[in-house]
């Protein structure tokens, strides 16, 4: 079996599967019970100022059968004692020396309260820190939370803060909540943080009940913005990472990032490693599941890496970074087509009808005669030559492996847009650019 | 335990007589029809629409399931077939619309059937009215029969303007969705409700009238300006073997019938009994008489297995139900002891070369003579053609064909003021509801083209 166990910012943990600054991680007695069941560390539900919170709390989003696709939360940071959480802390730290137990802290923008309770917090003996600059909603209308994270000077000037007093390795989590996350990511690198977290939640209102016109999460016949959590926002999460990921800047600093966002699998977990994340934190499956779906996640991952021949997470953490690019360094000249196997294909026509009515109308049904069948329907059959690649029909079969993208050569230049527009700056013109297409036999029909 | 939640019981001796008259499937739950609604891919240019012979837009009325528009979705469904709530319980979907699921690949097609009666009921329950009659065109119509395809001919009419009247001989409308079709696969109070929506839509019904007996077929041919002839077919023929007069002798017909329309507690039925013949209606009333307490049911059938007319579901549902079955065997004579039933005496037959319709002839084994004792025999070996209807017809130059009422394939007949549809005129092919319907709406629209002219119609529209 491959070692799981990572090394992050001096923080060990048996596997890189932690608990997420969460519900599920309240109280001595969830983190304890997540520990025995496989977790590799948690991440303690924040703590730091006093706070009162409010019924209910979460609204979600089903899709098709499948609940929770996507989960928001209104739920503020931990409203039980200060003086209990560190107390559970410290019991959970004595009772499970091995693994990670990491202490959130949130308090409002001053230099000696941030400096004091990550003093006090020290003392459970917890591993390190991270800095919640993300909650959208509730804290941040106190000036904590992503009021904090969304302003690039206040991230770097309260990680300074803490990095003066702190003796273990704090973590900075970020905000998806802004234009750009490189801005507040290298505030945090240069506030000397130790490593980054993130994709906190996202703002959203999650739906509005058509009988009685209320919000969800309905709080009283009222609601608002919530945070935005769960397998829906995966996709988000993976982009923020991946952004850090690729930023001269970030790559310099070379932080380890903690990734979250939508992971409810191994599968998940391992695709945020490849693009550049050594643990990964998990909440929305484990509130929807509980702590048992860890079992799956470490064996799960522990297989593919057989499978892959890693015998340790360094080997593919962050693996698929180098392939993150931008537009304008993508080939021009890569061509694929759409194939469609015929003897997979349930004529379902799903392919015709998105590409006819949403695509490129390169599809047409055609008869084919492949079964015999006096009453054989018509089938999709692609013209390769109008196919401009876009790939939708095979996204909206339902068939595994029945459309294919197949990589063909029409002897169309292998130029990046950058270089095109380098070496041909005149193809910014529509007219120059019809010559150019001509000449790189590029038709669009 | 939570008042909502009631087990699904699945041995009948557990069951009271009642529960085992219940629909066999139970309705879908909103959660249930949600899901599998939300399992059809909703197909372009469909093949279970294509295969329905009343073209339903079934991807249609599945994705409206699915948002949650059920009102909506019963409507895609009645606007092409008016006896939508019956269809979604009797049709062979198997051999139709599921049948062409394009996920039948995975070997699970869309529950369409079930979810058709979803939808209709979601409807029917509360009450929601679709149609209303058209503006008058000043014409009149009269129906005969108010079975599948003359409600269906009937409604279709009355929403384009024609003044209906439909002549039934029952007591009640319906024809077999009423009478016929075995109570855990449609109860009455479903086919009753097609015939009120019909009702509803400004029909006038006149039960209890035969027509050639109480109103001759001149007189409708000269007080109205078309006539609709949905018949139906008659009951199960004679077989011609000694003691088929011997009490305890039924009509299979008449006995499902019997369990429709009287309380299940008051019927007489044997012990053992044997059911003659292996077609649909053989099958609801082996199972019937099981259901209703049958110790053992036997079904004999003169060919083999291959070759029985039931559905397969059918063949299945009757196995499980505990019905026995004794292919190629012909019954010869009914035994009687004091006048009553005693047992059937059958032969042995074998295979022999194939017939005109291509199925091999039974031939019967010399000396293979022995007798299955019973109590009851129940004869369900066909329904007699319309023979004694087509005599009236004859002076208006209409042909049988087959014994059937001949038709072209719009269905008129040879005089322009009459036109018929349904089991009475399929001289080929397989009977069934749903085909009667469409027979109904193709016979609907001729009367108008016949009528009021199809330009004028439309416009209208």
């Amino acid at each position: 079996m491959a070692d799981l166990s990572i090394n992050f910012a001096g923080i060990k943990s048996p596997n890189p599967f932690w608990l997420a600054s969460a519900p599920p991680s309240n109280s001595a007695y969830q983190v304890q019970k997540a520990f025995e069941q496989g977790w590799g560390g948690a991440v303690w539900k924040t703590i730091g100022a006093p706070v009162l919170n409010v019924c209910n709390r979460y609204g979600t989003i089903d899709y098709k059968g499948s609940k929770i696709i996507g989960l928001n939360n209104v739920e503020l940071i931990s409203d039980r004692p200060l003086e209990l959480n560190l107390r559970e802390m410290k019991e959970t730290k004595r009772n499970f020396p091995n693994h990670a137990v990491i202490a959130s802290i949130m308090v409002e923008s001053n230099k000696h309260t941030w400096q004091e309770i990550i003093k006090r917090t020290e003392d459970t003996g917890c591993d390190g820190f991270e800095l919640n600059f993300g909650c959208p909603h509730g804290m941040s209308e106190r000036g904590m939370g992503s009021a904090m994270g969304q302003v690039p000077e206040y991230t770097c000037m309260v990680t300074e803060w803490v990095m003066e007093v702190a003796t273990r390795p704090v973590i900075v989590k970020l905000t998806p909540n802004v234009t750009d996350i490189v801005h507040p990511a290298r505030a945090a690198i240069k506030g000397r943080a130790s490593a980054l977290s993130l994709i906190n939640t996202v703002n959203s209102i999650m739906g509005v009940d058509l009988d009685t016109f209320e919000i969800s999460p309905n709080v009283g016949g009222k609601g608002g913005h919530g945070g935005y959590a769960g397998p829906a926002v995966k996709p988000i999460a993976l982009h923020l990472l991946s952004a850090i990921g690729a930023d001269s800047e970030c790559q310099k600093a070379n932080l380890p990032i903690s990734g979250m966002g939508g992971i409810e699998t191994w599968r998940d977990a391992v695709e945020f490693m490849l693009l550049g994340a050594t643990s990964v934190q998990v909440c929305t499956a484990v509130m929807h599941w509980g702590f048992r779906i860890v079992e799956d996640m470490i064996e799960g991952m522990s297989n593919w890496m057989d499978d892959k021949g890693f015998t340790s997470c360094d080997q593919f953490i962050g693996k698929s970074l180098p392939r993150i690019s931008s537009f304008g360094d993508f080939d021009l000249g890569f061509q694929s087509v759409a194939r469609i196997d015929h003897d997979k294909c349930i004529q379902c026509n799903l392919c015709y009808i998105a590409c006819n009515d949403a695509a490129h109308q390169c599809i047409d049904l055609k008869e084919l005669k492949i079964t015999g069948d006096v009453k054989e329907r018509l089938w999709p059959v692609v013209r390769e030559e109008d196919c401009v690649g876009c790939d939708l029909c095979s996204k909206v079969c339902p068939v595994d492996d029945c459309i294919s993208m197949v990589e063909i050569d029409t002897g169309r230049p292998h130029i990046t847009w950058n270089q095109l527009t380098q070496s041909k700056p005149e193809v910014l013109e529509w007219d120059k650019m019809e010559e150019y297409r001509k000449s790189a036999n590029i038709h669009i029909h | 335990m939570a008042e909502h939640y009631k087990p699904a019981k699945y041995k009948a001796w557990e069951m009271t007589l009642e529960e085992r008259f219940q629909e066999v499937y139970p309705p879908f739950s909103e959660r249930e029809a949600r899901l599998e609604a939300d399992r059809c891919l909703y197909c372009y240019d469909a093949p279970c629409m294509v295969a329905c012979p009343t073209s339903i837009d079934i991807p249609t009325f599945i994705r409206k399931i699915s948002t949650g528009n059920v009102k909506g979705s019963a409507k895609t469904i009645l606007e092409s077939n008016l006896m939508g709530a019956t269809c979604a319980r009797v049709c062979p979907v198997d051999v139709l619309c599921e049948g062409d699921c394009v996920l039948g690949a995975d070997h699970k097609p869309i529950a369409i059937g079930r979810l058709q009666r979803y939808a209709t009921d979601y409807a029917s329950s509360r009450n929601i009215k679709f149609f209303k009659k058209g503006q008058p065109n000043g014409k009149r119509v009269a129906i005969i029969g108010a079975g599948p395809a003359g409600l269906s001919c009937a409604g279709e009419l009355a929403k384009a303007g024609f003044d209906v009247t439909v002549f039934e001989k029952k007591e009640w409308g319906g024809g077999l969705s009423t009478y016929g079709i075995v109570v855990f696969r449609e109860p009455v109070e479903v086919s009753l409700a097609e015939v009120k929506m019909i009702e509803d839509l400004g029909v006038t019904f006149k039960n209890g009238v035969t027509i050639g007996q109480d109103i001759k077929m001149d007189d409708l041919v000269k007080d109205f300006d078309a006539v609709f002839i949905g018949i139906g077919l008659g009951q199960v023929p004679m077989m011609a073997i000694t003691g088929e007069h011997t009490e305890g002798v039924v009509d299979g017909l008449e006995f499902v019938e019997y369990t429709k329309v009287n309380k299940l507690d008051n019927i007489d039925h044997g012990n053992r009994i044997c059911v003659i013949g292996a077609g649909n209606t053989a099958i609801d009333c082996a199972t019937i008489a099981r259901r209703l307490g049958a110790e053992r049911v036997t079904m004999i059938y003169r060919r083999s297995e291959a070759e029985m007319p039931a559905y397969h579901f059918e063949y299945e549902f009757a196995l499980k139900e505990g019905v026995s079955f004794m292919f190629l065997t012909q019954p010869v004579e009914v035994l009687s002891k004091d006048g009553k039933v005693d047992g059937l005496k059958c032969v042995r037959m074998d295979l022999g070369t194939p017939d005109a319709s291509g199925r091999r002839s039974p031939v019967a084994v010399p000396d293979s003579e022995f007798v299955v004792p019973c109590d009851m025999v129940i004869k369900a070996i066909g329904q007699i053609k319309p023979e004694h209807f087509l005599g009236m017809l004859k002076p208006y130059g209409i042909e049988p064909v087959k014994g059937y009422i001949k038709v072209d394939q719009d269905n008129r007949t040879a005089h322009p003021k009459i036109f018929a549809g349904g089991d009475c005129v399929r001289s080929h092919g397989e009977a069934s509801t749903v085909m009667a319907v469409q027979d109904g709406k193709i016979a609907a629209r001729s009367i108008t083209a016949a009528l009021v002219g199809t330009a004028a119609a439309l416009a209208k529209k």
